[in-house]
């Protein structure tokens, strides 16, 4: 029974990636685009590919996101468009 | 304006979506990317390689010039970020804390510092004090994040995880040690200059282990011509030198984690910062 997981976390990631676009606060796209990287990391995991998973999950979800934070720290918190 | 760029977006939307009608189904073994060299690797990675993790010998020994740029590019995003960022002018105005007392001292004049030890202490101009909760469980989990990204990079040839994946796990222990506490505390204790090293030797140990294969007549990356070279198992000597080279583009992928990250949330100052 793989498809109702499937089309869950399909729909969020979907959710997740408009949200990103459309929120005003850089930080809350930050943290926004560190929860799609989670949700396509659960994805690759349901299908099959573990060490794909294994490098979203690091990189996407973990490390990319401190970077984003630390971008913002530095710059402005609100987007201007 | 806004209508016409909808208009081509829906547009190019339409036309990929119409295009993945053509893709073969999910795990469909008649898939052209199925058919030729999938099942040369699923069969005879372990008669050629003796590694169970066929992901990791693809990546590193059949694929190996592939990851081996991968690091250079890696080291590469380093060096970019380091070139562009850091800012050797240093600060013109600091503050301290007068421990004992607790009274700030503003200095203006660049020339003038103070030893910073038991009477003075550094203070950033956006500094808060860290959270005793946030100190101390990070203290506590630092550790074992760290024991556990040397295991993903030992681990590499036998479940899933890698030198990429280790590395960029050490390095974000490291960035949460900057985070708990401050920058400061990580910029004393990991040098700028280590990092450097570290990161030029990572590419040069998976470029070295490569290089040595070429005098011991084998092709580069060849290596099953290392077996002369280490005790033990000849059978074993293909899983070793995947290790090696694991761990080259571990230590490169941690410092650059780490210079980037330190390059990022100073503004190149490497003083103060999250």
């Amino acid at each position: 029974m793989h498809w109702p997981i499937d089309i869950i976390v399909l729909t969020l990631v979907i959710f997740c990636a408009i949200a990103a676009l459309s929120v005003r606060d850089l930080l809350g796209t930050a943290i926004l685009f560190g929860a799609y990287s989670f949700l396509m990391c659960l994805l690759w995991t349901i299908m099959g590919a573990v060490d794909v998973a294994f490098t979203e999950a690091s990189v996407g979800a973990g490390v990319s996101t401190v970077f984003f934070v630390a971008a913002i720290f530095r710059t402005s918190r609100r987007t201007k468009d | 304006m806004r209508f016409l760029a909808f208009i081509i977006v829906s547009l190019t939307g339409a036309l990929l979506l119409y295009g993945t009608g053509e893709f073969p189904d999910w795990g469909d073994p008649k898939s052209p990317a199925s058919l030729h060299v999938s099942d040369y690797y699923i069969e005879k990675t372990f008669e050629d390689t003796g590694v169970p993790n066929f992901v990791t010998a693809v990546v590193t020994d059949y694929r190996g010039f592939d990851t081996m740029f991968e690091t250079a590019v890696i080291f590469t995003a380093g060096l970019g970020c380091f070139l562009l960022l850091r800012d050797f002018r240093g600060k013109k105005e600091r503050f301290y804390r007068h421990t004992p007392t607790g009274v700030i001292l503003h200095v203006k004049d660049d020339k003038k510092t103070l030893t910073v030890g038991n009477e003075f202490e550094y203070m950033d101009k956006e500094w808060v004090p860290p959270d005793l909760i946030n100190k101390t469980v990070c203290r506590i989990l630092i550790p074992f994040i760290q024991i556990y990204a040397l295991y993903v990079v030992a681990h590499g040839d036998y479940s899933p995880g890698g030198g990429f994946q280790g590395g960029v796990i050490f390095g974000s222990s490291l960035i949460l040690l900057a985070i708990s506490y401050n920058l400061k505390t990580l910029v004393k204790r990991v040098k700028e200059k280590l990092l450097g090293i570290f990161a030029a030797v990572g590419v040069l140990i998976y470029a070295g282990i490569a290089a040595i294969c070429m005098p011991m007549g084998g092709a580069f990356l060849d290596y099953g011509k290392l077996a002369p070279l280490v005790p033990g198992d000849p059978h074993h000597i293909r899983a070793l030198g995947m290790l090696g080279v694991e761990i080259g583009v571990g230590i490169a992928v941690m410092a650059v984690m780490v210079i980037i990250y330190i390059n990022i949330v100073s503004e190149g100052k490497h003083d103060e910062g999250l």
